[in-house]
């Protein structure tokens, strides 16, 4: 295993999710996002213990090309189409982001000391870096109200799931490709089409305007009839 | 060759749906379709299937009871289907709450999903190995989607958002439990054990411990989340209200049994692992937050189709509850899971039902079911009786075993709780079910008493007669593989 370059990815990959927290514009986000899948994408061949195989370089391939460039792509469309360049007013500011974000890298420190190491040679990184980008990916999704910020959350999330599977379970066949595959679909295509839905039914993307629904009368009328008869007056 | 069948036709099916022009050739293809894998369900009966691709598809007991919960129900929605998709029209609806005009998604998509969905929940219930049933998990979330959006308004939308957006965290983080339960059966370099559970359980003295631990939470929290255990539960409420009936009825009869399915494999294989204990803490925390909860919200709540999903939560905490005491408390959970699968759907159709004459989802507007719409209002308190855990019907006999299970291990405390938090959801239901089957129908909201639709009322039936005769008599075939089941997870 080459292991100071293994490092060195996921010190760039702890360095990349602190760019995500703390930036408001889309396309800083979606650059470094962009940029995290190519750094993802590399990772496979480096696991290769005795040299790489053709599995090695298609999933390197094929990551680099979904992540690092296929999904940037589509998101910068979404965001064009959107016509939004940055996130206004997240729920917790980008300096309390970068906090609440070193909080989070202690916590996953933390936790890459408990559990145990199963391989002799596996990188003391692979398990607080990935945790990491997972947290930040949920924070992110947690924290801001654009959907598309959300998404972009989501991938992130997935990406620190995805560094923890090549670097850790690869030994499981397909596990780790069909893992990237489907989670992906789901993050881009999915609610790629759900954020197209809402831009247009909205004229815009800020999931605050989806709060219609809830328990209380407060955030929908007490009785429908009463919505009901606004509108027919109106 | 079964199972190839059961998981392969559906899916052929759903192809041709997509392509199909013709609607009324699609609703028959539909129930066709529906009576055909119900059939074919029926033949494991009598004929053990062969496991397929090197056993990573075999059929174990839990997973038969959860195919045929499955494959009944879905019978039953297909039937409810055509009647809904005669009345829902092509073309402009006006909204009955806010009186806006949307249209609905075109019908080949309703079709062609929900028996997408079918084939891959067959696919979770014989999946025996940990990452194919994850891959048809996040399969149905993808199918369902487009099935809550079949209304095309902001209120469906926004529901789908939730969905998408919470169910997808909760699989994505099952996806690392994953990953973590590989890791644990790395077996340190000396030849991985693959992810199937049958080998997982055999050499489970060989999993490292700390990491199956942590494999144990992440799928947990993750199959909890599409179970809709509080507090992952929030996408629930919004997504059962919005979206139609059957959708609602399938979401919470069939594929809150197919998370909880994926939960039962990994504490099987931690049972093996001598882990049991590990697990009981968690489980039985979130059952009583989702049971409490759960109750907390059904005593507010204006909104009888919201009331019924956050019914749901709480019976998603009652499985996990029973799970979660071991014993004969995972024969009640069992039986549970099949009742709850009777009793939910059956109450969301008749929903559907009063939601089409009395075109309001609240509470208080919605008066004298029993007089306008005297089946489905029969219907209605019945399965409010069910529901609330009342004798004869089977989900009094499972809540039942539950409680004596907590009581004979001495848990007192948990099981005070148990029976508080069964009794403050009996509260609240019970209010808000009689104030709106009996009283004085408004006949400008209700319109005049009439005979409903047979295709509208005959689903919900189909259901309550299993309903009302498992709480009587358990068939011995049945009591069989209920047994089984909970033996294979180390109960009695």
């Amino acid at each position: 295993m080459h292991s100071a370059s293994f490092d060195f990815i996921f010190v760039l990959l702890l360095l990349s999710d602190l760019a995500l927290l703390g930036s408001s514009r889309f396309t800083i986000l979606i650059r470094t996002v962009s940029a995290q899948g190519v750094l993802l994408g590399l990772l496979p061949l480096m696991t290769g213990e005795d040299g790489n195989t053709f599995r090695h370089y298609a999933l390197a391939a094929g990551v680099i090309a979904l992540k690092g460039v296929a999904f940037p792509f589509l998101l910068n469309r979404a965001r064009r189409q959107a016509g939004v360049s940055r996130e206004i007013q997240p729920l917790v500011g980008f300096s309390l982001s970068l906090l609440v974000g070193i909080l989070a890298l202690a916590f996953s420190i933390w936790m890459g000391f408990k559990l145990p190491r199963p391989m002799a040679g596996t990188s003391h990184l692979v398990v607080p870096m990935s945790l990491f980008t997972l947290f930040s990916g949920l924070f992110l999704i947690v924290a801001r109200h654009k959907a598309l910020t959300q998404v972009i959350g989501y991938l992130t999330m997935e990406n620190g799931i995805y560094a923890f599977g090549v670097a850790m379970a690869y030994q499981e066949p397909l596990l780790v490709e069909l893992g990237v595959m489907l989670d992906v679909f789901v993050g881009v295509f999915v609610m790629g089409i759900a954020i197209f839905h809402i831009n247009r039914e909205f004229d815009h993307i800020d999931t605050r305007q989806l709060s219609k629904l809830g328990d209380w009368p407060q955030s929908a009328p007490a009785s429908p009839e009463d919505g009901f008869m606004e509108k027919e007056m109106l | 060759m079964i199972l190839s069948l059961l998981i392969c036709i559906p899916f052929a099916s759903a192809a041709v749906a997509f392509l199909n022009r013709n609607g009324s050739l699609r609703r028959l293809q539909l129930l066709l379709t529906a009576a055909v894998h119900f059939t074919l369900t029926l033949s494991t009966w009598f004929h053990q299937p062969a496991p397929v691709l090197g056993g990573w598809f075999a059929l174990d007991a839990p997973g038969r009871l959860v195919l045929n919960v499955i494959s009944g129900l879905f019978l039953t929605c297909a039937l409810y289907s055509i009647a809904y998709l005669r009345r829902e029209i092509p073309g402009k609806h006006r909204d009955m709450e806010e009186g806006m005009w949307f249209a609905n998604a075109p019908e080949a998509i309703f079709v062609g999903c929900l028996l997408f969905v079918l084939s891959a929940m067959t696919l979770v219930s014989c999946s025996q190995s940990f990452g194919m049933m994850w891959v048809a998990m996040e399969g149905t979330t993808l199918g369902m989607a487009p099935l809550i959006y079949f209304h095309r308004h902001h209120r469906s939308l926004e529901a789908v958002w939730k969905y998408l957006l919470i169910c997808s965290v909760g699989i994505a983080l099952a996806l690392l439990g994953n990953f973590l339960l590989a890791v644990s059966a790395a077996n340190h370099g000396h030849g991985a054990i693959p992810l199937v559970l049958g080998d997982l359980v055999e050499k489970a003295g060989l999993l490292d411990v700390p990491w199956l631990k942590a494999a144990f939470i992440f799928l947990l929290v993750g199959y909890g989340t599409k179970m809709g255990l509080a507090p992952m539960h929030t996408w629930k409420p919004d997504v059962y209200s919005e979206g139609p009936a059957v959708v609602a009825a399938l979401l919470s009869g069939a594929l809150t049994n197919c998370a909880f399915l994926g939960i039962l494999r990994i504490q099987r294989v931690c049972t093996a692992a001598g882990l049991q204990e590990f697990g009981q803490g968690p489980l039985i925390l979130l059952g009583l937050l989702s049971m409490f909860l759960a109750g907390v919200f059904i005593l507010g709540q204006s909104d009888y189709k919201r009331m019924l999903a956050y019914s749901s939560v709480e019976h998603m905490g009652i499985l996990v509850f029973g799970l979660g005491l071991g014993g004969a408390g995972i024969f009640g959970a069992m039986l549970h899971a099949l009742n709850n699968a009777l009793a939910k759907p059956m109450l969301f159709f008749v929903a559907g039902n009063i939601r089409e004459a009395y075109k309001t989802k609240s509470t208080l507007l919605v008066k004298g079911i029993v007089h306008v719409l005297p089946v489905s209002g029969f219907l209605w308190v019945a399965g409010f009786l069910a529901s609330t855990g009342f004798p004869p019907f089977g989900l009094f006999l499972s809540e039942f075993t539950i409680l004596r299970a907590a009581l004979d291990s001495h848990h007192g405390i948990l099981a005070a709780l148990f029976l508080a938090f069964l009794l403050l959801s009996f509260v609240g239901m019970t209010t808000n079910s009689l104030r709106m089957a009996l009283g004085k129908a408004d006949p400008e909201i209700a319109g005049a008493p009439r005979r409903e639709a047979w295709l509208s009322i005959l689903p919900p039936l189909l259901l309550f007669v299993p309903l009302l005769v498992f709480g009587l008599y358990l068939p011995s075939g049945l009591q069989a593989l209920l047994h089984a089941a909970a033996e294979s997870l180390g109960g009695k």
